[in-house]
């Protein structure tokens, strides 16, 4: 699997997918309309600032809240490489799986990573490398299960694939 | 060792003798549900399955409840869509305006789920059917089409916390005061990845609807489901609502749970969750001079008509605060219609408040009450995100029925025993 490497946009604890996309864009559908709206509701220069790549480092429970897949597909077609957080919420996590959005669990990355550094992510490590400090941090690994979905591109690949 | 009754329910979907917290699984399902925003996602990553035939007509609920009657035009074509979809593969549970209702209410009431079933929905307010005894959960899209195609989720089984409820609660302590003090002691993460398993003798005092609305916010602190046992009210229910057969699973005594809470019934306050999160709980007593410019009486956690019930006793003969807005939406169709027949639609009307028809509405901020900048809501929803409701600058303080239709007649947020 490919590696990310981007500048961070750092986020607090229980960011809720409301903030992510607030349901009065969820009369559509479409990824490139849902990442118009991403992160409007904390952050409305999100969009403006976001870069294709960009990794986004988050506290706890990131994602809580509403089981809106519009929520990761929004980060993705935002350009979000990575989201890293100390905790996800879990139906979050199984969309983000599901959908292909690649997402470490790392308390101490979460802690220690700032907003504005750059940061590179290999997915076969799991190694999170804070490129502005220096520092690395090992992210928590996915069972094999997880990993297999992951390395089909998603749960509809994976589904195809065991057909076969 | 033993298996807790979520362990229980999934092993037995799962077609093994025993599973244990952290295994994953591949577990049959009995029910997969969608509603109109979560649809038509799970109806284009369908498009992608190489086989596209839905796995069982009888078990896929499709409820058009959240921007329906349709908001917009594009909350329109998201229906249409979906209408086709249903039509095409003969979706025997598709419910339309006139048929639907909020989801979470309407598959109780129409016997859709029993004791001892799996359930997902793409819906995180799924996990309500944990009321009936029954393991449901709140899903992605991608999951809901994986699962329509193949009747078929995988799950990470679940660890659990055990909640011992004692004691008679007072009058006016609902379930929502209950749930509501549960969240504000563990957080909106003290239950992530596990389930949340409510026993002891306080059970007893709990009404059906009490269930539903405790279950139904397990999601709000994080958990993957919420779960009740089984007992005479849980199958008397089922009885009346649902042809079929309830399966009746027990924790084990060996049971392991992570942590247990005991909550004592009798002692509990009326509650109510401050914004921006529903873990900012004070009780009502400690909430100070909150003056509101809307209330919301509704939603998957309390449109049930014990809910319209309690609120139209308290508004009887009374009016509406000048300048407060207050909305009552039944949760169903059939809940329309009941609390019509008990007049409690009348006092609604007489006291003030508009009734709607059955719609999520405001409760997500879709339409039907959206908040301006500045202004407050006593909302007897289940979130009170930031910018849930409306602006971002507007507040949701979340409250049981009673406290809504009390804070109703003053214009601040009441105790329902002073009014």
């Amino acid at each position: 699997m490919e590696s990310a490497r981007g500048t961070v946009h750092k986020f607090g604890d229980n960011v809720d997918t409301d903030v992510i996309i607030p349901a009065r864009y969820l009369n559509s559908s479409d990824p490139e309309e849902l990442a118009k709206h991403c992160m409007e509701d904390i952050d409305k220069d999100f969009v403006k600032n976001v870069k294709k790549g960009d990794i986004i480092v988050a506290e706890k429970n990131f994602g809580c809240g509403s089981s809106r897949e519009h929520a990761p597909i929004s980060i993705k077609a935002a350009g979000v490489s990575c989201v890293i957080a100390e905790t996800f919420a879990r139906i979050f996590y199984r969309n983000s799986i599901n959908i292909g959005l690649p997402i470490i669990e790392s308390k101490e990355a979460a802690e220690k990573i700032k907003n504005g550094d750059t940061v590179s992510v290999d997915f076969d490590s799991g190694i999170i490398t804070d490129e502005t400090t220096g520092e690395t941090f090992k992210g928590q690994a996915f069972p094999p299960f997880m990993q297999k979905l992951i390395d089909a591109g998603g749960l509809i690949n994976y589904v195809n694939k065991e057909e076969a | 060792m033993g298996m807790t009754m979520t362990q229980k329910i999934l092993a037995k979907h799962a077609g093994l003798d025993h599973v244990e917290a952290g295994q994953l699984i591949e577990a049959d399902l009995d029910l997969v549900l969608g509603n109109d925003i979560t649809s038509p996602v799970a109806i284009h990553a369908m498009e992608n399955l190489n086989d596209k035939k839905v796995f069982d007509k009888e078990k896929i609920a499709l409820v058009m409840d959240h921007f329906v009657p349709n908001k917009d035009i594009k909350s329109a074509e998201h229906v249409k869509e979906v209408r086709e979809f249903a039509c095409e593969n003969c979706i025997t549970n598709f419910y339309d305006v006139g048929q639907m209702g909020i989801e979470h209410a309407l598959l109780p009431e129409k016997g859709l789920v029993v004791a001892g079933d799996a359930v997902i929905g793409a819906d995180s307010h799924t996990c309500t059917y944990g009321a009936l005894g029954a393991f449901s959960t709140g899903v992605g899209s991608t999951d809901m089409a994986a699962g329509m195609a193949t009747g078929k989720a995988w799950f990470k089984v679940p660890s659990a916390i055990k909640f011992i409820l004692t004691g008679k609660p007072a009058p006016f302590i609902s379930g929502k005061d209950i749930i509501l003090h549960i969240i504000g002691m563990i957080g909106v993460d003290g239950a992530l990845y596990q389930s949340m398993e409510f026993v002891g003798d306080g059970l007893q005092y709990l009404t059906m609807d009490d269930r539903f609305t405790i279950a139904n916010m397990a999601i709000e602190a994080g958990g993957k489901n919420g779960i009740f046992p089984v007992d005479d009210k849980t199958l008397e229910y089922i009885s009346e609502h649902s042809d079929r057969k309830p399966v009746v699973y027990e924790a084990d005594p060996d049971a392991e749970y992570t942590s247990e809470y005991t909550i004592d019934l009798s002692k509990l306050r009326p509650t109510v969750s401050f914004p921006h999160l529903p873990e900012n709980t004070k009780t009502v007593d400690e909430a100070g001079d909150v003056e509101i410019d809307q209330v919301v009486i509704g939603s998957c956690t309390n449109g049930r008509l014990s809910d319209l019930q309690i609120a139209a006793d308290i508004l009887k003969g009374k009016k509406v605060k000048k300048g407060l807005r207050v909305i009552v939406i039944p949760a169903t169709q059939q809940v329309y219609l009941d609390a019509m027949e008990a007049g409690y639609l009348k006092t609604f009307i007489e006291a003030g408040a508009v009734v709607s028809t059955p719609t999520c509405g405001p409760c997500l901020g879709g339409y039907m009450g959206i908040l301006a900048s500045g202004e407050k809501c006593v909302s007897t929803t289940n979130r009170n995100f930031v910018g849930r409701m409306g602006a971002t600058d507007s507040e949701i303080y979340l409250a049981s029925p009673a406290v809504a239709a009390a804070s109703a007649i003053t214009g601040k947020i009441t105790d329902p025993a002073n009014v």
